[in-house]
């Protein structure tokens, strides 16, 4: 948001939009990323694959900037995540970043539509034009009909799609999914899917989408895979 | 099998099975297990603990009075003559800054003399024993004015079973200058008075069963909150018992079972609590209430009633929770649109509540008994009622909340999600808050059956002595004495004696001989030259009045107490007496009868004359008080000063009201305790929402908000009705003793806010959990 | 299957007799269809003619069962090609899969790449598939999805197969 000005350049396809070097990160004495690297472009769907247990969350978290790897480093647009204050990553995550998981991510005391404007209002945007634009994203991802529902009384799928258009609705530059089709049908999960790449081709936005399911990760340009904590990103520019 | 037709019938073996099985599970399950029982268990601990010390109230009383009757000296007028097994005793009760020591002088008159509880041997001249307390104080650096005061020589401690308390200040002092006759002193052959049992004045006994019903309700209610810590949690697994066969009756008596287990665990580590604090109850004396740990024990039928009412409690409320929830093997299903709670039944409580006690009005008064049973059940029904309407007015006013900034939204949503959960949180600060509201307003209500003015002026004197002499010069010297200790801005000395008006009768006439400036501090006196006689009449209805008037003729060697001492010593009052009104002295008390300067009537003429001594003090000086009570001993050692002050409060009633404050300070500080715990297990079970919050890049001060939103709406709520309640409450028990019905604002704002800090308290401690709750682990799935 | 390639492989850690490739061939891959002795000779024939393998020595006796084969630096790079090369996402590839992996485990080569390429393609394929799905009618969906079905199963065949790879080298290399 500080950066409105350069918001041009960052766009400019063949560009790294985020990039990882030699992640190193332990719970414990668990490693969960020994050496990992990453990249993506603007409006690139990057699946990152494998086992569970690889440590892909823990990779997708570092890359977020919610995590503080122990080693290597995370550079977003020029700018070095781990050098950020806490706050200041928070502020990144609010502004520039979008999140669905695979389940418990939606307030359950919120509507639907609440749930959505959310991100727009811990923007600071005022609650008439954020739950209007929610709103609009909810007729997007066909779920109209659930926006005064609280998210114990919708579907499953209706609630991954309300997650997605929660993801989507600041506009983020990339998005970040982890297993987001994880407790879904694949009829369900595949249309959470077209509708998640085809908005995000339409808003240009990079997907980082963590599964460990091949015909979700189909919808991907293409894919990282991560085993024992490493990854090898094959068209890794470094 | 014979499972499907057991179902529906539960036999005790299941029941016990069951319960069993449902402690298992509150064993079980690692780590979170645990946690949830031992929270579960401290917040019934601490509810037992008070619950145990309540328990225990009665018998600290008795043990305290039992000792207190026991080393009472019975004055019996029939013991004229000395015997191997009498003694003469005196009061030699003293003040020490503001300490009371109560202290006997003891006079044997033989080898049988009686021996005071707790003392082994009688003290001789110039010994004494005291008690450990007192002992100590003498001990002190900064107390060389007591020591002066008590030179005695200390040869014992005084026992436990012969002290109020371990803070009682209390000495046995030996003599040999008694006579038995006209020096204070008395004969007696044994210690200890039969305690009569003088029940308590109603007024008094509606305080305490309001403050029993005050303090230990919170409790009660917190105990009800506490079985029911990790609910949600409790949900999953009821369902996964389902899924393998279980009935909704056996899963909700598993669920009791669980409940039962923590209340038991509870119970135990009450009990280990209430041992304890019973250790150091005596080494610090709260308020001014010292007792021994011997004295805090609970009467063993108290005991059972708690040991069986927390468990059964805790069965009881799991089951009552339990039942407007419907178990199924998927799930625990709560309707999605809770039916709006019903007001009307929740009016039944407070209305018969009111009803118990309308009857009542305007019955209870200083005298006579009371039916401490309809008002116990009136107030707990009320309270009980403002608990049970919270969770409607809480659900009600949210109901209606929209919109706001982000935290505010986050919190009512949360609020009108689960607004009972909410409101139970805060039914016990509620309880609390009203009942000591309620109390509060009965106390200033009634505070001026049990203050009584005592028509003092410390204004005009700061203290005052009464030294018997044997004639005019010694009155004279003590007066002297007096006026020249170190720290007296000025002294009133007068020297009174009777005078007998008829010597054919028991007619007396009180003389007092004091100078101009002095007399004029006791009637109004317009002239007054050195030789000057005035005369204050007595009442119409003195039986003596007709013998002080002016020409009349009095015999100033009245006899004393048998015989007379010497011939008559005839004086007449002059006939140009003047008749002057009385003025009230510095202590309140109107004189009559014959006022002379010295130059009028000698002070050497008096019989068995008394000097009386009003001082000033210098304010600057604290220790100018203990300096008069020392030369006011060394005149009499048992100590012929008295303090001045313009109120005293029943002894009885100052202590319950100490009661209540360490009463109230103990259930706010619990109920503080068990929000803590409550509000930490449900930020636990909503760790991965506040994680997928943190990772939207929520503020922190946003979720910090919320959570302080979220606990200041029903408590808002909570306090408002508490106030009406409690106002409400308080006026019914005004108008139940006939006082005016008067608010004491600073004490309701007072209670009001200290409830309100509890809640603020418990927010700002829950924070730092919730900081460390909201850290990315919590993303990570187990 | 390509046997010239398998014999390849075999011959990468020593010279061996025919006999001896069948015999191995058989109990590694060969499952309940023995190779032939005919096949086993037109093969080797094949890679003598084009220069993959030699003749190392002939032993007294004579007969063509004498002969000991030894691989040529030519076949050493034919192999590599074969290995590196991934297969064209099919039905039934397993087998090929397997030997591929097994060649590259007994040559010491690494058997994970091996996998991530063959699932990189795999992957490739789905995407093209997913990308047809998405634009085409429900008739074109279904046959679509009956293809991802089938490369999904194969993927996650290939993903076990890479968990469980020390495990298996452990086993051939015995």
């Amino acid at each position: 948001m500080t950066e409105a000005g350069s918001a041009d350049d960052g766009r400019r396809a063949g560009e790294l939009l985020l990039v990882a070097t030699a992640l190193r990160k332990t719970y414990g004495h668990t490693p969960a990323l020994d050496n990992a690297d990453f990249s993506i472009r603007p409006g690139e769907v990057v699946a990152v694959m494998g086992p569970s247990g690889s440590g892909k969350s823990t990779l997708l978290h570092c890359l977020a900037g919610i995590v503080r790897p122990d080693a290597g480093q995370v550079r977003y647009r020029h700018r070095e995540l781990s050098e950020m204050s806490d706050a200041e990553r928070s502020a990144l995550r609010r502004g520039e970043f979008g999140f669905v998981f695979q389940f418990g991510q939606l307030v359950p005391e919120l509507t639907c539509v609440e749930n959505v404007a959310l991100p727009l209002r811990l923007n600071g945007v005022k609650r008439k034009e954020a739950e209007r634009r929610a709103t609009e994203w909810l007729d997007r991802l066909e779920v109209t009909d659930v926006s005064a529902k609280r998210p114990g009384e919708v579907s499953g799928g209706q609630g991954q799609r309300v997650a997605v258009a929660r993801a989507l609705v600041t506009g983020p530059r990339v998005v970040f999914a982890d297993e987001p089709t994880g407790a879904l049908d694949s009829l369900n999960g595949e249309r959470v899917m077209e509708l998640l790449t085809a908005a995000a081709r339409d808003t240009q936005a990079a997907v980082v989408l963590v599964t460990h399911e091949a015909r979700v990760a189909a919808y991907s340009d293409r894919e990282v895979v991560v085993r024992d904590g490493r990854s090898r990103d094959l068209e890794h520019v470094a | 099998m014979t499972a499907t037709t057991r179902t529906s019938r539960a036999t005790p073996r299941t029941w016990g099975r069951e319960l069993a099985l449902g402690a298992r599970f509150a064993t079980g399950g690692g780590t979170e297990g645990w946690t949830r029982t031992a929270l579960t268990a401290v917040g019934v601990a601490l509810g037992v603990m008070l619950l145990l010390v309540a328990a225990a109230v009665p018998a600290m009383v008795d043990n305290r009075s039992d000792r207190s009757y026991a080393r009472e000296a019975p004055y019996s007028p029939e013991l004229t003559r000395p015997t191997a097994g009498t003694m003469l005793v005196k009061d030699a009760n003293t003040t020490f800054r503001q300490d009371r020591i109560s202290g006997s002088l003891l006079q044997p008159e033989g080898p049988n003399a009686p021996v005071p509880p707790g003392v082994d041997r009688l003290p001789r001249p110039n010994e004494m024993v005291a008690s450990p307390a007192l002992a100590k104080l003498l001990n002190a650096p900064d107390s060389e004015l007591l020591r002066q005061r008590l030179p005695y020589r200390i040869i014992g401690t005084i026992g436990d079973q012969g002290l109020d308390g371990p803070g009682d200040l209390s000495y046995y002092a030996g003599t040999k200058s008694l006579s038995g006759r006209a020096d204070g002193g008395f004969r007696i052959d044994h210690f200890g008075l039969k305690r009569k049992s003088t029940p308590l004045d109603p007024i008094l006994m509606l305080l305490v069963v309001m403050i029993f019903v005050v303090l230990l309700m919170p409790v009660m209610v917190f105990i009800g909150t506490a079985v029911r810590f990790g609910g949600e949690r409790r949900d999953r697994r009821l369902a996964a018992l389902r899924l393998v066969g279980a009935d909704v009756p056996m899963a909700r008596r598993i669920a009791a079972g669980e409940a039962l287990f923590g209340s038991l665990i509870g119970l135990v580590v009450g009990a280990g609590f209430f041992l304890a604090v019973r250790q150091f109850v005596g080494s610090f004396s709260m308020m001014g209430i010292g007792v021994f740990p011997s004295d805090v024990t609970p009467s063993a039928a108290l005991v059972a009633l708690i040991a069986l009412a927390v468990p059964g409690a805790a069965v009881g409320v799991t089951l009552l929770a339990l039942r407007g929830v419907t178990i199924e093997p998927l799930g625990v299903v709560r309707a999605a649109t809770p039916r709006p709670r019903r007001l009307w039944w929740r009016l039944v409580l407070p209305v018969l509540g009111i009803a118990l006690l309308f009857p009542l009005i305007g019955r209870v008064g200083t005298h006579g008994s009371i039916n401490q049973y309809q008002i116990a059940a009136g107030v707990v029904l009320l309270l009980v009622g403002l608990a049970l309407l919270l969770p409607w007015l809480v659900e009600s006013a949210v109901r209606r909340l929209r919109g706001g900034p982000l935290p505010w939204q986050l919190a009512t949503r949360r609020l009108q999600l689960s607004s009972g959960m909410a409101a139970r949180m805060v039914s016990g600060i509620t309880v609390a808050v009203a009942g000591a509201i309620a109390l509060q307003t009965l106390f200033a209500g009634a505070e001026h059956y049990f203050t009584s003015s005592t028509g003092q002026d410390p204004n005009r004197a700061q203290i005052m002595a009464r030294v018997q002499v044997h004639d005019g010069t010694q009155a004279q010297q003590a007066i002297t004495t007096f006026r020249t200790t170190q720290g007296v801005r000025s002294a009133f000395g007068v020297t009174e004696a009777t005078a007998a008006g008829d010597s054919g009768n028991d007619r007396r006439v009180p003389v007092t001989v004091a100078d101009c400036t002095t007399l004029r501090e006791i009637a109004r006196i317009d002239g007054c030259s050195p030789n000057s006689v005035f005369v204050i009449k007595g009442s119409d209805n003195n039986p003596s009045a007709p013998y002080a008037m002016p020409g009349k003729r009095l015999d100033l060697n009245a006899p004393y107490i048998g015989a007379p001492t010497g011939g008559p010593r005839p004086w007449t009052i002059p006939a140009d007496a003047r008749i002057v009104q009385p003025r009230e002295d510095a202590a309140g008390m109107a004189h009559y009868g014959v006022l002379a300067t010295p130059g009028a009537l000698s002070v050497s003429e008096l019989a068995h004359p008394v000097a009386t001594v009003a001082m000033k003090l210098d304010p600057t000086d604290p220790d100018a008080a203990d300096r008069v009570r020392n030369t006011g001993s060394r005149l009499d050692p048992s100590d012929p000063t008295m303090t001045l002050t313009s109120t005293a409060q029943d002894h009885t009633f100052s202590s319950i009201r100490r009661g209540l404050l360490v009463g109230a300070t103990a259930t706010l500080l619990v109920i503080g305790a068990s929000m803590l715990v409550s509000t930490l297990e449900q930020l636990r079970e909503r760790r991965r929402l506040l994680a997928v919050l943190v990772a939207f890049g929520t503020r922190r001060g946003t979720l910090a908000l919320s959570v302080l939103w979220q606990a200041a709406v029903p408590v808002v709520i909570g306090l408002g009705l508490a106030l009406v309640g409690g106002l409400g409450l308080g006026t019914v028990l005004l108008k139940m003793v006939k006082a005016p019905v008067r608010f004491d604002w600073a004490g309701v704002a007072g209670l009001t806010g200290a409830g309100a800090a509890v809640v603020l308290l418990v927010t700002v401690l829950s924070l730092p959990p919730l900081w460390r709750m909201m850290r990315p682990e919590g993303l990570r799935t187990e | 299957m390509s046997i010239g390639h398998t014999f390849l492989g075999l011959l990468e850690s020593g010279p061996r007799h025919g006999y001896d490739l069948k015999r191995t061939f058989d109990a590694r891959f060969g499952h309940d269809r023995p190779l032939a002795y005919g096949q086993v000779y037109s093969t080797l024939a094949r890679l003598l003619k084009n220069g993959l393998v030699e003749v190392e020595g002939i032993e007294p006796g004579g007969g063509p069962e004498r002969k000991r084969y030894a691989i040529t630096d030519a076949g050493i790079t034919d192999v590599e090609r074969w290995l590196a090369q991934p297969e064209k996402p099919e039905p039934y590839l397993h087998s090929t899969l397997y030997t591929k992996v097994v060649l590259a485990l007994l040559t010491g080569r690494s058997a994970a790449e091996l996998l991530d390429t063959q699932r990189a393609e795999h992957l490739r394929l789905m995407r093209e598939l997913t990308r047809r799905k998405s634009g085409g009618d429900l008739a074109d969906q279904l046959v679509c999805d009956h293809a991802l079905f089938h490369l999904e199963a194969d993927l996650r065949w290939l993903e076990l197969t890479a968990a469980r790879l020390d495990q298996l080298a452990k086993e051939v290399t015995k």
